[in-house]
């Protein structure tokens, strides 16, 4: 036997499992099923539930596996393996009184609680529980406590597991839920009654293993087998989080977080969560003309007519702007049309972008990975604030700092990011500096430095100064060698790195996002952009191809409506690198279309037709000749330290001045970061009250 | 009987000063050099062989507890935590230590730091003890101004002593639990293992004992093991603080042999019970949470650790409740039960939601306002909180239910049918009306 396994014997059967694992580890190894309710493999161990009780022969009492550790058993007397038992008179008793004590002062209302269906309570007092109640007294009851517009409360239903507490505590670093009182008067609150100041609560909805915390926005909405699952991307940032869209006719009801371990691990941001309203509301669902300065609806055929008119400008004064939920297809079915059109002018980055037109891939993409920071033990954040462009990922970052002790240092106007790290500047003149602060003595001496850059850093006028110096310091300290590329770049937007891997950049002599926007073009073409200031467009033709009314299609001539991400499959590459790929939940709303098709029938129209008549045939061109290896041959699959070689070479660039006095946060807002978010009720009230949290009060 | 010479707590009750001068001329501070000098290993082997077992309750061999801390102080310090939590109805032991004989205390806690190479030691204080902290306190400055303690002290062995005041909740008197309040924590039993001796207070080896059992080791090495070893039966050694209440003439605090038979105890302290002997209906011999024993049982018993578990009981904390025939001995528990209802922290299950419906069911049953197969109901809730919290208050609040139905079941059945009688009478009235 090894040092490091340890021989149980569970149920009769003999298992050898690491000496780290819990009881509950090995049971399960065994094949056993052991019910639990305050255990979560992502949270700390509490083993205040009960319910996961075994038997180990011997012991006086049973055993509550999930918080016993393999390790710290002792073999039987005669040196034979402890034998451990989860099934039996004795241990049934035991979880049958547990789940008593449960049920007891819970309401036992499943016919209108929102976790009917799906609770973890109500399954296993089915599988565990006895069929009558002995308890005749009174029943408990616990005031709601307000926690905001995400979570509703019915705290009777509350079993005190304290999953929620250990998850606000541990993940999202906000300290804003506790138990108060004790015994049976204990209560779950946020204390002074409000939400949590955290982009991750609405993870406490999944983590609540009975009713007490469900969604506010989906309350009473559906009942989860009506539902019609789709496993999906999500797409309000660069990470691509994996998640459940639940459908019911043509609506999305909700959307869910699925495990994905490289990225979201099982959390979600309540942005991704919550935004389904907006899916729902302002929506373009017939294409628009505007006529007389007004627009007016009109059929496809007409549109259609209308930007074939526009597009017969010289192919110098069309420009093309994708915004920052282009999907793939989209992408390059646009690419193809108007390059085909003789257009140079296309680009996918906000104004004033420098980077990713040289056309190598490393040099835009996040090659540390998200779940590489945990292998990392110093990260330096240079004009990104994670907390708020990958609220998931900086969970990850704070799990790193709290168990592993990662040491972060951040550039950048001052944030709170649940987690210490030493802020070295708000601007250029501190990475230019750093080698001779604290922190890049820590950089230097560390094993796995990352460095990652925010897009944002790269939009200044000194952008490609900035990034040519981050690499220069990432080969410095050793963030770049054989088997680890810690150094990256940071999206906030989930289409970009899919639309730089197509090429949606400027062409040959073709003009940037800024030039595009200056009022300089005869027609102008935005694919969903809405992020970018529209004020200077001045007489261009304004051509909006997007899901849903915002800034853009405010301003244009002509509005083409196509499909959000949960209406269509289509494909995306998140900030790492990876090849996704979404799936169609709902029909898209009214006449709307998929991008891709709307290009594929307008080069019909405009008399050059593009080479795939299906999604399959375009994604084939994508990926290019079968058995090569591709960008796009891949799906769900990050370079991460492939790209170590790619980074050793230096980027040279004009001017290596670094002048940006601050990198600005690239939202003011989480809440409002691109259309569907702007047309959510929902992020409307967080927004509200996370502005109003930001506003001294005058008064006092 | 104890003879006065052999008593460890000269000052019990206050007679004389509890000051330096005062305590020094009854033996404390005595050779205190000497004996640190002599190490570690000699004082575990002198408290193991004295016989000491734990005076908090649970009874765990004192020096075998002070070995379980590493042999070398590493990267974490060691900490001695004392535990004044004494929240256990009926025992009001170490408040008299910590009021008349505080320098015992004092010279105990560095011999036992010594013991356990600790240089830090906290005394957590129960909530409600004002004035034991304030004596406890001047008793501490009065120690540091002698430098008896304090850096660079007379007795060699540098320490450190503080007194902190707990908020007055029973469940901070579980070590885990004290150590979670003494860290700013909320007062709630952490999970075992790991243990306190391994990851205790900050997550240093921390051993965690009661009052007494810190108070008497000075004593006991000063004397030698074997004069300690003397009283008591066999693996019962030494004397004994027991807080006799209740229906007896002269309650009292007594420090007597271990092993004292109850008749002894309460015939030569306390003036007998109340009403004679033929009036004694049943005792609870170790603080509220041991199971009561009937008088039968336990009027010739010897009060040691293993008699009482012998009758389903146990010594606890030696804090003796007695009940004569006037108690309505339901109504006791119930109050009991309501102590436990109120004092758990509400962290694990059984615990929670059982202590309410216990302590409601017996509430029904002090009226009689119950059914008779409640009776086995309520014991087989009892069991089923007993052995399934993390820590002994789900068993302490078990106990005295499972006591009151093992030996007075018929009491309660008697209530019942008591309670139907009238009711059936005056229904029967109101139906013959109409």
């Amino acid at each position: 036997m090894s040092d490091d396994l340890f021989k149980l014997n569970v149920d009769g059967k003999d298992i050898e499992v690491p000496r780290a694992y819990t009881l509950m580890q090995a049971c399960e190894e065994a094949g056993a099923e052991i019910p639990r309710f305050c255990y979560h493999e992502r949270l700390s161990v509490a083993g205040n539930c009960r319910m996961c009780l075994v038997e180990w022969e011997g012991a006086p009492k049973p055993i509550a596996s999930c918080a016993q550790t393999v390790g710290d058993m002792r073999p039987n007397r005669d040196g034979s393996a402890p034998n451990i038992r989860t099934k039996g008179a004795y241990v049934e008793k035991a979880r049958n009184g547990v789940m008593e004590f449960l049920l007891i002062n819970h309401p036992l209302d499943c016919p209108i609680c929102d976790q009917g269906g799906e609770c973890d309570l109500q399954d296993q007092a089915m599988a565990y529980g006895r069929a009558g109640s002995r308890y005749d007294e009174n029943k408990r009851a616990v005031e709601d406590k307000n926690m905001g517009p995400l979570v509703k409360t019915i705290m009777t239903r509350c079993i005190q597991c304290t999953r929620c507490v250990r998850f606000a505590a541990e993940v999202a670093g906000v300290e804003e839920l506790g138990m108060i009182s004790r015994g049976e008067n204990a209560e779950i609150t946020t204390y002074l009654e409000k939400s949590l100041t955290s982009e991750l609560s609405g993870n406490v909805i999944d983590l609540c293993p009975v009713g007490a915390l469900t969604s506010k926005p989906y309350a009473f909405n559906a009942r989860p087998w009506e539902l019609r699952k789709t496993s999906s991307i999500d797409v309000m940032d660069a990470m691509g989080a994996a998640i459940r869209v639940d459908a019911k006719g043509d609506g999305v009801m909700r959307i869910l977080p699925e495990v994905s371990e490289g990225i979201n691990e099982e959390w979600l941001s309540d942005k991704s969560r919550f935004i389904w309203d907006g899916l729902a509301r302002q929506r373009l669902d017939k294409p628009y003309i505007r006529e007389n300065g007004k627009l007016r609806p009109a059929n496809w055929g007409e549109a259609f007519a209308a930007v074939k008119e526009a597009l017969s400008a010289s192919p110098e004064k069309i420009g093309v702007v994708a915004g920052d939920l282009i999907e793939v297809e989209q992408a390059k079915a646009a690419l193809d049309f108007f390059r085909g059109l003789g257009v140079e002018n296309t680009d996918c980055r906000p104004a004033g972008a420098q980077y990713g037109t040289d056309g190598v891939r490393e040099r835009y993409i996040l090659n540390g990975t998200l779940a590489g920071v945990e292998d990392a033990d110093a990260l330096l954040l240079i004009g990104t604030n994670p907390r708020v462009e990958a609220a998931v990922w900086n969970a990850r970052i704070r799990k790193a700092w709290l168990w592993a002790d990662l040491k972060v240092g951040r550039i950048g106007e001052a944030a709170d990011l649940t987690y210490e790290h030493a802020w070295l500047g708000d601007g250029a003149s501190a990475l230019a500096n750093i080698r001779n602060s604290d922190f890049g003595k820590v950089l230097a001496d560390a094993e796995r430095p990352m460095v990652v850059i925010g897009e944002r850093a790269l939009c200044g006028e000194d952008g490609a100064a900035v990034l040519a110096k981050a690499l220069e310091l990432a080969n410095e300290i050793g963030a770049v060698k054989d088997g680890w590329a810690g150094f990256g770049v940071l999206h906030n937007a989930a289409g970009r790195v899919g639309a730089l891997d197509v090429g949606f950049v400027p062409g040959e002599g073709g003009a940037a996002t800024a030039d595009i926007l200056s009022g300089g073009m005869e027609t102008v073409v935005l694919l969903g952009a809405d992020e970018l200031d529209l004020s200077n467009l001045g007489n261009s033709k304004v051509i909006y191809i997007g899901s849903h009314g915002d800034a853009g299609a405010a301003r244009a001539d002509i509005i083409l409506p196509s499909a959000a991400y949960t209406e269509m499959s289509a494909t995306f590459v998140n900030t790492e690198g990876r090849v996704q790929m979404t799936s169609r939940a709902v029909q898209p709303k009214g006449e709307a279309r998929e991008g891709w098709a709307i290009f594929r029938a307008l080069s019909e129209v405009v008399g050059k037709k593009l080479p795939y008549d299906t999604a399959d045939a375009l994604r084939a061109e994508l990926r290019g000749p079968e058995g090569e290896s591709t960008t796009f041959s891949g799906l769900g699959f990050a370079p991460g330290a492939m790209g170590a070689e790619a980074l050793k070479t230096p980027i040279t660039t004009p001017s290596t001045i670094l002048v940006t006095a601050t990198f600005r946060p690239v939202f003011d807002d989480f809440y409002m970061t691109n259309p569907i978010a702007r047309a959510s009720k929902t992020m409307a009230e967080c927004s509200a009250l996370a502005s109003a949290l930001d506003t001294p009060v005058a008064a006092e | 009987m104890l003879q006065d010479k052999d008593r460890i707590f000269t000052n019990l009750y206050g007679l004389h000063s509890p000051d330096l001068e005062a305590a020094k001329k009854r033996g404390a501070w005595h050779l205190t050099k000497e004996m640190l000098d002599q190490g570690p290993d000699w004082i575990c082997d002198q408290i193991k062989a004295s016989g000491l077992r734990g005076r908090g309750g649970a009874g765990f061999p004192t020096g075998l507890k002070w070995t379980f801390m590493p042999k070398e102080v590493r990267d974490r310090p060691h900490y001695l935590v004392v535990n004044a939590d004494e929240s256990e109805p009926g025992t009001c032991k170490d408040r008299e230590i910590m009021r008349h004989d505080p320098h015992l205390l004092i010279e105990g806690c560095m011999v036992a730091s010594r013991a356990m190479r600790a240089h830090k030691c906290y005394v957590y204080l129960r909530g409600e003890y004002i004035n034991e902290r304030h004596a406890l306190e001047k008793a501490v400055k009065e120690a540091y101004e002698a430098k008896l303690i304090g850096k660079d002290n007379v007795n060699g062995w540098d320490f450190d002593l503080y007194v902190h005041h707990g908020a007055g909740a029973y469940i901070c008197g579980e070590e885990t639990a004290l150590l979670e309040s003494l860290e700013g924590k909320k007062g709630q039993p952490r999970l075992k293992p790991p243990f306190p001796a391994n990851a205790g207070l900050y997550g240093c080896p921390t051993t965690v004992n009661n009052v007494e059992s810190i108070a008497v080791a000075p004593t006991i090495l000063r004397r030698g093991a074997e004069w300690f070893a003397g009283f008591g039966r066999p693996n019962n050694a030494g004397t004994k603080l027991f807080c006799v209440s209740g229906h007896v003439n002269k309650p009292c605090n007594v420090e007597e042999e271990m092993s004292v038979t109850f008749r002894e105890l309460i015939d030569n302290h306390c003036g007998g019970i109340r009403g004679g002997w033929d009036n004694l209906k049943a005792v609870i011999p170790g603080g509220s949470s041991v199971p009561m024993v009937p008088a039968e049982q336990i009027m010739d018993a010897y009060m040691d650790f293993d008699t009482l578990r012998d009758l389903k009981s146990g010594l606890g904390t030696a804090a003796v409740i007695v009940m004569d025939k006037d108690t309505d001995l339901i109504k006791a528990i119930a109050r009991l039960a309501y102590f436990y209802k109120h004092e758990s922290c509400g962290q694990c299950t059984p615990c929670r939601e059982g202590t309410g419906w216990m302590w409601r069911v017996m509430e029904r049953m002090v009226k009689g306002e119950a059914e008779h197969d409640e009776i086995e109901t309520l014991l087989d809730v009892t069991k089923q909180v007993e052995g399934h919290t993390i820590c002994a208050l789900g068993d302490a609040a078990a106990w005295p239910i499972q006591g009151l139905i093992r030996h007075f079941r018929h009491e309660i059945e008697d209530r019942i049918n008591q309670y139907r009688l009238p009711r059936a009478m005056v229904q029967g009235a109101v139906v013959a009306a109409e």
